[in-house]
């Protein structure tokens, strides 16, 4: 069995399966709850003077059936006070020395921060994560985002944070700005220990047609709020691998956004993340998710004969690259497998309509194939026309049958040519520049 | 094991007389199949896979775009799901309910070959219909311009009510004469009470006279009208008059007052109170068609005790579809396969049983009677439902030019439904000898186009949707001008690369 045991900046938790702060994260009794389910650690939700929250809060996005494939709130941070909050992160390092717990901190002044980091480690927390991400409300009053999307102040409330600081010290990033690793570079610089990203994302996640206010509604008003779950991975991941990317960064990642299970982790930590955090999937469906995320990952770290989280962490970095450094003449184009063929056409229809009518239906017999599964007699077969084929992939992604179109690599005699070096070539002499495409 | 010699001995209690209350036959002869709620479409037509070109258009022998459809009402568009059906099928909303979807449309779907259940798109269809229905949302505009031309449709069965909706949006003034008190042929009078009511039928075809269609009833053609009467008022005759009587099994005893015709039994299913039908505590169905089916099924909702299917071949022969079959055994039919009826006994001027024999069939590939197998079924009522008559003596007499084939069906041209007769068009069972109600309603509309044409002298444009689909032109398209049955085909294919020892893979 793979060693599960996860270490953030000194920060050790069983597992790298932390509950993000949040609505989840918001009592004693919930973490509890949280650690029993099976979670490595939990970052409390965000500690500051207690604000008032409104009704309702959270809106979602739903794709087909499913379900809160993108959630957004407008709650703001803890409603409870500080010392409710820190006594009952004290009760619950008691019961559970051995799992992380991590104060998520707001304030304003710098006395503020110098004080609330005391606290924090004085109840016995593992570690401190500065909120510089909530983009709603917070933000409004000069802390949240608002800090996050001027590296040079988050620099500077960091080093307010340093100054005291006794535990690991956590920026976490909003992704509301322009280029992420300003405001890494940022956390770095002031002496931080550990990043932690994506917060959530602006948003507005529909309009009611009947009453024209989008929702969450609150008496006929609506406000900005912050996007998470499902669909922002793929925002997420970039963030991170440009964060583990970035040579001035150097510093671990908490990866945050659209983690849902084993496989979402796992991508997260290939792309640099030490460990991750969890908000909308536990909101979704509870904290009994956790199980499926420590064995599958544990199942997967096995068969990849990988003894701990550390030969996973990071693999992925490096095979992102910079467009221009990719090789022009590689050659890749769609087959189709047309014993797995059920004949929707959507290939046809996605290539001809929406990339590069590179594929033409056609008789079965004319390219002497047998009619399959699906396939009513006398209708008609997508076929690639392979020479035309630009090898994009959108056939294969529309494809609702797994593995009946796959992308087939084309070896050709061209050596590998990037475009940095085919501009070289051209500006020396030795190349023509390629033609357009007719 | 049977007795080879009459069992009259046994004492019945037999019954020919209404059984069960007005409320209880009620209850029996609800909705077979319940309307998808709201949140169930939705989650149904997320599921379709918006196929290009799909097979379960190229299965609907009206051609609706089922996927356009489908996706019209995962968008909550109800409204122009239910105008893209009704576009396609002006009986749309009766189609939902009565087509064996399962060997049509749904027998199709892609889903099937990713090992799925396919998509409702049955009862996909019925929610968008009904939608609009409930609502009284009218999605078709009775055309802008007349172009001032009579046609005259004979039968208001689906055919003629397809031909009829179809000619008046392309601006033709029609005239439907029907000889029954109500218009709707099988789908007023024919159809299953659990899958669709007459008042539902009679609904529909408000649609119908919306579009401007006139409707005649309780007119007969050849006695109330002549055909000069219509050949002088009308340019065009579309002729939809189904088919004729039910067959006769021609065997002693078939006079009696409980041995009844399976159509008639069933049209007064849906004429007369259903509480005032008398109904056998134990019948026999002879035949085993799906009219058969309707008959065991109805049997039983009104309160027959014992109901057998007799049918002189195997379960193979049958031309009940699979799921019919299913659906008689589930209620409790038993199948006497491979036997015939001899003789109706009666006791006392009523019906008391049925003598049968045994089956076979023989070296020449004939049925014949096993010598000494006779036996007799007790029963107390027997439905016949071998078969329609064809119509040629009638239509003889109509149209003395008139070509028929020798299935005893009008000679028609499949896609203008032109006959030998250059005004006379038909469609539906009195040409192709008996199909669905789908089947008749894209005839219709084929031919009303064909009239188009015939009348304006332009080539006809067919309202099939821009398809690329079908290499022959013998399965070219949509459905409307080509219906394919996917399962028949691929049966047909199987057997073939069996017999070649091949695989069907």
């Amino acid at each position: 069995m793979a060693d599960l045991s996860s270490n953030l900046a000194g920060i050790k938790s069983p597992n790298p399966f932390w509950v993000a702060s949040g609505p989840p994260s918001n009592t004693a009794y919930q973490t509890h709850r949280a650690f029993e389910a099976g979670w490595g650690g939990l970052v409390w939700k965000t500690i500051g003077t207690p604000i008032v929250n409104v009704a309702s809060r959270y809106s979602a996005l739903n794709f087909g059936n499913q379900r809160m494939i993108g959630f957004n709130n407008i709650e703001l941070i803890s409603d409870r006070s500080p010392e409710t909050n820190f006594a009952e992160i004290a009760e619950v390092k008691k019961r559970w020395p051995n799992h992380a717990v991590i104060a998520s901190l707001m304030v304003e002044t710098r006395e503020e921060w110098r004080e609330f980091v005391k606290r924090a480690a004085d109840c016995g927390a593992d570690g401190i994560e500065l909120n510089y991400g909530c983009p709603h409300g917070m933000c409004e009053r000069g802390m949240g985002s608002a800090v996050g999307q001027q590296p040079e102040v988050a620099e500077r409330i960091t080093s307010w944070v340093m100054e005291t600081a006794t535990i690991p010290v956590i920026v976490k990033l909003t992704p509301n700005i322009t280029d992420i690793t300003a405001a890494a570079r940022a956390a770095k610089r002031a002496g931080a220990n550990a990043i932690s990203l994506i917060n959530t994302i602006n948003s507005i996640t529909n309009v009611n047609l009947d009453t024209f206010v989008p929702e969450p509604t609150v008496a006929g008003l609506s406000s900005h709020g912050g996007y998470c779950g499902p669909a922002v991975k793929p925002i997420a991941l970039n963030m991170v691998q440009c964060c583990a990317a970035d040579a001035q960064v150097g510093l671990p990642i908490s990866g945050i956004g659209g983690i849902a299970n084993w496989r979402d982790a796992a991508e997260f930590m290939a792309l640099g993340a030490t460990n991750v955090q969890v908000c909308t999937a536990i909101m979704h469906y509870g904290f009994r998710i956790v199980q499926d995320m420590n064995e599958g990952l544990s199942t997967y770290l096995d068969s990849k004969g990988m003894k701990s989280l550390s030969e996973l962490v990071g693999k992925s970095v490096r095979n992102v690259n910079e467009w221009k450094n990719l090789d022009l003449n590689f050659q890749r184009v769609a087959r189709i497998d047309y014993d797995k063929c059920i004949g929707c056409n959507l290939c046809y229809i996605a290539c001809e309509d929406g990339a590069h009518q590179c594929i033409d239906l056609v008789a079965p017999e004319s390219i002497n194939v047998d009619l399959g599964p699906g396939r009513v007699p006398y209708k008609v077969l997508p076929s690639i026309r392979e020479d035309d084929c630009v090898g994009c992939n959108l056939c294969s992604l529309v494809c609702p049958v797994d593995n009946c179109i796959t992308m087939v690599e084309i070896k050709n005699d061209k050596p590998k040519m990037s475009w940095s070096e085919l501009q070289d070539k051209v500006a020396r002499g030795e190349m023509k520049p390629i033609p357009p495409h007719p | 094991m049977r007795g080879k010699l009459p069992i009259l001995s046994v004492t019945l209690n037999m019954t020919f007389k209404p059984l069960l209350p007005a409320d209880t036959i009620a209850h029996n002869m609800a909705d077979l199949h319940l309307p998808l709620r709201a949140q169930e479409a939705i989650v149904e037509a997320d599921r379709c896979l918006y196929c290009f070109d799909a097979p379960c258009i190229a299965a609907c022998p009206t051609g609706i775009d089922v996927p356009g459809f489908i996706k019209k009402i995962a968008s909550h568009n109800e409204v122009g799901a239910a105008r893209t059906i009704l576009t396609a099928n002006i009986l749309g909303a009766s189609c939902a309910r009565v087509c064996p979807t399962k060997v049509l449309c749904e027998g199709a779907c892609v889903l099937h070959d990713r090992d799925e259940k396919p998509i409702e798109i049955g009862r996909l269809q019925r929610f968008a219909t009904d939608f609009v229905s409930e609502r009284k949302i009218s999605v078709l505009k009775p055309p802008t311009h007349q172009n001032g031309i009579a046609v005259a449709v004979i039968g208001a069965g689906p055919a003629g009510l397809g031909c009829a909706a179809e000619l008046a949006q392309l601006g033709y003034s029609v005239t439907i004469f029907e000889k029954e008190k109500l218009p709707g042929g099988l789908n007023t009078y024919g159809i299953a009470l659990y899958k669709m009511t007459p008042a539902f039928s009679l609904e529909e075809i408000e649609l119908v006279k919306s579009l401007g269609v006139k409707i005649q009833c309780g007119v007969t053609i050849g006695k109330d009208l002549q055909i000069a009467d219509l050949e002088r008022d009308f340019k065009a005759i579309f002729v939809a008059i189904g088919l004729g009587a039910g067959n006769r099994l021609g065997i002693p005893g078939e006079d009696l007052p409980e041995v009844i015709d399976a159509l008639t039994f069933i049209k007064r299913l849906h004429s007369e109170p259903l509480e005032k039908i008398s109904i056998g505590q134990r019948v026999i169905v002879i035949g085993c068609g799906n009219t058969a089916i309707d008959a065991v099924t109805q049997s039983i909702r009104l309160g027959a005790q014992h109901v057998s299917v007799v049918y002189r071949r195997g379960a193979d022969d049958m031309s009940a579809y699979d799921f019919e079959y299913a659906h008689a055994k589930h209620d409790g039919a038993k199948f006497l396969f491979n036997c015939m009826p001899l003789e109706v006994v009666a006791h006392g001027g009523h019906v008391s049983g049925i003598k049968l024999v045994k089956t076979h069939v023989n070296a020449a590939d004939k049925l014949e009677a096993v010598a000494g197998s006779e036996w007799i079924e007790p029963c107390d009522m027997i439905l016949k439902a071998v078969g329609q008559e064809k119509q040629v003596p009638m239509l003889k007499k109509l149209f003395p030019a008139l070509t028929m084939n020798e299935r005893g069906g009008i000679v028609t041209d499949a896609v203008t439904g032109a006959t030998s007769v250059a005004h006379v068009f038909t469609g539906g069972d009195c040409s192709n000898a008996g199909r669905e109600v789908v089947n008749a309603v894209g005839e219709g509309k084929k031919a009303a186009h064909g009239i188009h044409q015939y009348l304006s002298k332009k080539q006809p444009e067919f309202p099939t949707q821009h398809s690329r689909l079908g290499h022959k032109p013998g399965a070219s398209g949509s459905g409307l001008l080509h219906p394919i049955r996917a399962h028949e085909l691929e049966a047909a294919l199987a057997k073939k690369l069996f017999s070649k020892g091949k695989s069907t893979k």
